[in-house]
């Protein structure tokens, strides 16, 4: 039989205070954002057929690169709790779950803008990326509500993590299911999707050094927001 | 009953028909989700314009989202029920698994879903006039088989979210995410078994909704003594 897990193990006692919740990690990644944004809008050239509407490409794909390591990080976390039970796993999930879902609207909002100009259409549903983010959205979006809804903390860290498990187990099905629907009704987007590794040399140039200033900031938001769950949870304690 | 404890399936039979016993005794959260089921089939009639799209080409997306809706009513109940008076924690101590509890509660949702759906499914052949006959059988098996799914994560969930402030709202939340492959699928496989295509044009969708059953069967029992208070 499966043991419940003990009450929080005394191995994270109560944590020290942050110095600062903002440090040189996150200005750095704040910096690299903006020089990516000057890279891209200045000194890119202009793509041929769709025009300045690609240019939301430097933003839409780090920023669903961005989202998925946020979400795998969840995940990730959510199996060490239940392993190790330590808390700093469980605020690390939480934090991740925040930024994660952040990223994902960003994708989600920039993607129809998108797809109005080049498809056409607002929404194209046999877009499996899309479609796919829409859903992780609605699975991270009750994940955080989830969290918000259970008072105590043991039965919140493990409520949450049996929810970030199942999540990763659900979203293959979707993946699947999604596209055994789109492969039934059309081709393949005949769209050029990014990725192509056909993008001329600056544009790829671009293009990476955007996905590394993402990377960086989902990294450094990540660790803001763990920070501001330590000093959470140290009010909470000092309150009780 | 005396004697040893039952083991983790006889312990599960004995508290599906705990709850069905008590559902059969006051028959309110049958009796709801029944009418709601059969009033949002004739409100879904009226959401289409009949000479767009006839009845019988909608009737299987209609099927499914009334089968969602309305099995979240009765998932609602299960754990609700114990809350009451705390009968969670008779259940916590008797001395049986917490699989066993898991399996139960399950088992008895899938009873109540099942009888929800016996009558929903008349009334949709009813009410979008369908033909009668072997395609009919077809479709009550994929009903089947998506609601093993959908009860296996809705049990877990409910059981969570009974922990939480406003559970009645947090369960929907949380399980429509998990109802969408089993429910698009479905809706697939119907749409192909009305339409009297050979049951092989079914198969890649019961395919996913098979595996659904067999991942979250197992791994929401595994999950489900997390969701217990210690």
């Amino acid at each position: 039989m499966t043991a419940a897990p003990p009450v929080a193990a005394p191995s994270a006692a109560t944590p020290a205070a942050p110095r600062a919740v903002f440090d040189w990690f996150f200005a750095l990644a704040g910096l690299g954002v903006v020089a990516i944004y000057v890279r891209a809008i200045y000194f890119t050239p202009i793509e041929a057929t769709q025009g300045a509407a690609q240019k939301i490409y430097y933003l839409h794909v780090p920023a669903a690169l961005a989202a998925y390591i946020a979400v795998s990080l969840t995940a990730l976390m959510s199996i060490v709790y239940l392993w190790l039970h330590d808390e700093r796993a469980d605020r690390l999930a939480d934090a991740s779950a925040e930024v994660g879902l952040v990223f994902l609207t960003v994708v989600l909002a920039t993607g129809p803008l998108w797809g109005h100009k080049i498809w056409g259409a607002w929404w194209a549903w046999w877009d499996m990326r899309l479609t796919l983010t829409l859903f992780l959205w609605f699975v991270v979006a009750a994940y955080l509500v989830v969290r918000g809804a259970v008072e105590d903390a043991a039965m919140r860290a493990r409520f949450s993590a049996v929810l970030g498990i199942l999540g990763a187990l659900l979203i293959p099905f979707i993946h699947l299911s999604v596209y055994l629907f789109q492969a039934r009704l059309h081709p393949m987007p005949i769209v050029l999707k990014p990725g192509e590794p056909s993008l001329p040399g600056e544009m790829l140039t671009t293009f990476l050094l955007a996905f590394l200033a993402f990377a960086v900031l989902c990294l450094a938001f990540i660790g803001v927001r763990y920070r501001v769950g330590v000093l959470r949870d140290l009010a909470a304690e000092a309150i009780a | 009953m005396s004697g040893n404890p039952p083991g983790t399936l006889a312990a599960a039979w004995l508290i599906a028909r705990k709850d069905l016993a008590i559902e059969f005794r006051s028959r309110t959260a049958f009796l709801s989700a029944l009418v709601f089921a059969v009033l949002a089939l004739c409100i879904f009639y009226f959401a289409w314009d009949e000479s767009i799209i006839a009845p019988a080409d909608r009737a299987p997306g209609v099927l499914w989202v009334v089968v969602a809706f309305s099995g979240l009513l009765g998932l609602q109940r299960s754990f609700s029920i114990e809350e009451h008076d705390r009968g969670i924690d008779a259940l916590l101590v008797a001395p049986t698994s917490r699989e066993s509890i898991y399996l139960g509660k399950a088992i008895g949702n899938f009873v109540f879903l099942c009888a929800v759906q016996a009558v929903t499914l008349p009334a949709l052949v009813l009410f979008y006039n369908l033909s009668v006959g072997e395609p009919l059988l077809g479709v009550a098996a994929i009903m089947v088989l998506a609601t093993i799914g959908i009860v296996a994560v809705g049990t877990l969930f409910s059981a969570m979210a009974v922990n939480t402030r406003m559970a009645e709202l947090l369960l929907p939340m949380v399980s429509l995410p998990f109802f969408v492959p089993v429910l698009l699928n479905a809706a697939q496989a119907t749409t192909r078994i009305l339409g009297g295509r050979p049951a092989a044009e079914a198969w890649p969708w019961l395919r996913i909704i098979i595996a659904f059953d067999i991942v979250f069967v197992v791994a929401c029992t595994m999950a489900f003594p997390y969701t217990l208070e210690e």
